[in-house]
């Protein structure tokens, strides 16, 4: 029993040490693999979709899910690049763009905890709405604009310093302030309460509408984050960029341990099957497996995520 | 002293169903209150008006003098009543500590202040004899009685002046129920007053000072429970006297019908031997979790079998498989009615032909018309509450649930009934119905094999009994052969 539920919480880290393994196999690839500077590229890769798991892991705990995402980084992106053609300072843009994403999660908070409307079905809708609305904003091409501080912040120009981009540290903060909102605040444990069970949350006086509704806010700004480094990524805003980026976040939350159907859920945990998902697209490519090779291994990764999920479910019945 | 809670006059109405149709109920300060009646007598649409879920239509209210009129269950939680629902409502993955403290969860500026948060946890379970329990483990881990007292602790936190227990005992072995009825004493002592629903009249003659019985929406009685006897509370909950509540039948058992040998599956079931005879009924007894369900399921085919064989009329099977028995002519009846007995949002109709569809239809086209027709004619013969065969199943009530899940048996038809726990949680009148069900298909010869927890039940209807204990089935006599205490002490194990 013990011997069991440590493995299932050291699951994710096995997870990230067996396609570390698997990549390191070929000596040819392994001297570039295993160097530091490529675990800076794989950390740089993994900014966006880490950030974008972190707002995914506060939605899964509490039993939803939001598939809006992809469209949500791709909206915040042109808006920020927008606002830096217009000529925004930084900081400006920074928060605009985070309210931006904000925005679009409290609107889905707001049809799925107000009008009790199925998150699928909703967040499928905006998936929809946003990406028109992205492409509608940039007059359906890439936004261009002449410079800006932001575009540094996912560089890895350096190769062999030590210093990683402003992303990463970002990203790290992020993830440490929300393992301690979800552990040590009243509305991290009401996230918890409403994943488990939540009309007995409701019985007990948890303000669920309300928390739901700032849950998918919150999760929204994240989601405007992840954005704003996909602009700096990019250095331009494209309002086809990161579509069916929500299932690689959805799949680094699950690889993580959270169940789908609510309940449970850990900030490192995301954070590890997000870099699982790094690792596999950075070692298929030093492989030199083509792009749909890549896909389908990291198809075949989700399942067997959703498999484990299920498998921890049974034991935990 | 003037009562705790007084309810006047509630009436309430869905739709046009008259749910409630005036009820009254007084309860003291410090008082165990028994609520009693048939299913559908309207108990769950009370206490769902007393708790805030609900709104009454009519009547009045009052909790120690004071108009009480509970905007929803959390404002009913503030006054001062809290309900323990029959479904425990802990939320499974938090730990024993948070489901105590939800909702009330000590803070600064929003910070989680969890030393007070688990120190307020332990005492309100140490108030209950529990302080013991790990306050860290996540509540769905604990066994069911052990849950059972979080969520009291959690409703204790609140200082109720009446707490609402619906079935508390349903689903609790023997020594949990003593556990249970000890700190409902200790609650009543401290000035609780405990509404207490059950449909164990035992226990409620046990525990309650007072009871109230509720008759299709009306309180039809009410007094003090020293001196009233429960065969008393049975004629005020149905209406008629139910002292012959078993049929009387002369065994006539016929040739063999079914043969198990040495039947294993999985770790609840060992090399089970039993043979049916037509014309019989064979009853299963034993603990909860002595593998009961699981000989029935593995007969049937539901669950794997290991090794072992099962003969049906002289044809036998070694890899049986649901869809293979119905074929045979044997008919299963899951324990567990609404997730796997019934389908709950399709009709009456539907779900009594469900096994034998292909009969219903030509070239895979149904005939609509004849499926409700079917589902009508059980509706009269089995006297089922519903306003018609399209009716959804979910929205009857319990006992006609069961005799629709019965009348899919009868209609398919089964020779070989295989009944698992047929009159779990349904109310006395149904249970007499359907045991007079059980009692003709013997008559006509057809087999049954019934699985209960109640003795009595065991006792009144079955030619045999055979008891299980960890899995092995360990000895089957005759009825006359046994006693209550001799088939417990088979049981538990113990010498008689």
């Amino acid at each position: 029993m013990n011997t069991k539920s440590l493995l299932a919480k050291l699951g994710p880290f096995l997870g990230l040490l067996l396609v570390i393994g698997l990549f390191s196999i070929s000596t040819e690839v392994r001297g570039y693999f295993l160097t530091y500077p490529n675990f800076k590229i794989i950390l740089t890769q993994t900014v966006i979709v880490a950030i974008g798991a972190l707002g995914m892991t506060l939605i899964i705990i509490a039993g939803g899910i939001d598939l809006s995402v992809g469209s949500a980084i791709a909206f915040t992106s042109v808006v920020g690049a927008l606002l830096i053609q217009r000529g925004w300072s930084a900081a400006a843009v920074v928060l605009a763009v985070v309210a931006a994403g904000g925005g679009i999660g409290l609107l889905n908070g707001v049809a799925i905890a107000g009008l009790r409307m199925t998150p699928f079905i909703i967040t499928l809708g905006t998936l929809g709405v946003v990406r028109g609305a992205s492409k509608w904003l940039a007059n359906n091409e890439t936004v261009n604009y002449d410079g800006s501080p932001i575009n540094s912040w996912m560089t890895t120009a350096d190769p062999f310093g030590w210093s990683l981009p402003a992303g990463a540290w970002v990203a790290l903060v992020a993830a440490i302030g929300t393992a301690v909102m979800l552990r040590q605040t009243v509305f991290g444990r009401h996230i918890f309460a409403i994943g488990s069970n939540e009309a007995t949350a409701r019985l007990c006086g948890v303000p669920t509408v309300r928390t739901k509704i700032l849950i998918y806010a919150l999760a929204g700004a994240f989601f405007g984050l992840a954005g704003l480094m996909q602009l700096s990524r990019l250095r331009q805003g494209d309002p086809t960029v990161a579509v069916g980026l929500e299932l690689d976040i959805i799949a680094a939350v699950i690889i993580g341990g959270a169940s789908l159907s609510g309940g449970v859920g850990t900030v490192l945990g995301s954070m590890i099957g997000a870099l699982i998902m790094a690792v596999l697209r950075n070692g298929s490519q030093q492989m030199g497996w083509p792009t749909y090779f890549q896909e389908i291994i990291i198809g075949i990764v989700i399942i067997a995520a959703v498999f484990l999920d299920r498998l921890r479910q049974a034991k935990a019945a | 002293m003037p009562p705790r809670l007084r309810l006047t006059g509630i009436r309430k109405s869905f739709g046009a169903t008259l749910a409630l149709r005036g009820v009254s109920l007084e309860v003291a300060p410090g008082e165990v209150h028994a609520l009693v009646g048939e299913n559908g007598a309207g108990k769950s649409t009370l206490m769902n008006i007393l708790s805030g879920a609900l709104p009454a239509d009519e009547g009045a209210m009052d909790l120690d003098g004071a108009p009480y009129a509970p905007r929803d269950t959390l404002d009913a939680r503030h006054r001062g009543v809290a309900m323990i629902h029959q479904e425990l409502s802990l939320a499974p993955h938090l730990s024993a500590w948070e489901n105590i403290m939800l909702g009330a969860e000590p803070s600064r500026g929003g910070w989680l202040r969890r030393h007070d948060a688990k120190a307020s946890a332990r005492a309100a379970l140490e108030r209950l004899g529990h302080g013991h329990l790990d306050l860290d483990r996540a509540a769905g881990k604990f066994p069911i009685a052990e849950q059972q007292i979080i969520e009291i602790a959690r409703a204790l936190r609140t200082e109720p002046r009446v707490l609402v227990m619906d079935e508390p005992t349903s689903s609790l072995a023997q020594a949990d129920t003593e556990r249970l009825f000890t700190v409902i004493r200790q609650l009543r002592d401290r000035g609780v007053s405990v509404i207490y629903i059950s449909h164990f009249l035992e226990e409620v003659e046990r525990l309650a000072d007072r009871y109230t019985v509720l008759k299709d929406g009306q309180s039809v009685g009410t007094g003090p429970m020293a001196g009233t006897s429960t065969t008393q509370l049975v004629r005020l909950m149905v209406g008629r006297d139910v002292t012959e509540l078993y049929p009387t039948r002369t065994a006539s058992p016929g040739s063999t019908v079914l043969e198990v040998r040495n039947l294993s599956a999985g770790r609840r079931l060992t090399r089970a031997n039993l043979t049916l005879a037509a014309g019989e009924i064979l009853g299963v007894a034993g603990l909860i979790g002595a593998g009961r369900t699981e000989l029935v399921r593995a007969v049937f085919g539901l669950d794997r079998s290991e090794a072992g064989a099962v003969t049906v009329e002289g044809r036998g099977f070694s890899h049986r498989q649901p869809g293979a028995s119905w074929r045979q002519g044997v008919g299963f009846l899951s324990e567990n009615r609404k997730e796997e007995g019934l389908m709950l949002p399709l009709s009456v109709a539907e779900n009594t032909v469900l096994t034998k569809l292909g009969r219903f239809g030509r070239l895979g086209w149904l005939r609509r018309r004849e499926i409700d027709a079917a589902g009508a004619a059980w509706i009269d013969r089995l006297g089922v509450k519903a306003s018609g065969p399209g009716q959804p199943v979910g929205q009857l009530s319990g006992g006609n649930q069961q005799k629709v899940a019965l009348a899919r048996l009868l209609e398919h038809p089964a020779r070989i009934f295989l009944l698992d726990e047929p009159t779990r949680g349904i109310d006395v009148g149904s249970k007499a119905q359907i045991y007079e069900l059980i009692a003709g298909l013997a008559r006509e010869g057809r087999a049954v094999v019934l699985v209960s927890s109640y003795l009595p039940e065991l006792f009144g209807m079955c030619d045999r009994i055979a008891v299980m204990r960890r899995g092995e089935l360990v000895e089957c006599r005759a009825r006359a052969d046994w006693t209550e205490p001799s088939l417990m002490a088979a049981a538990v194990g113990a010498a008689a």
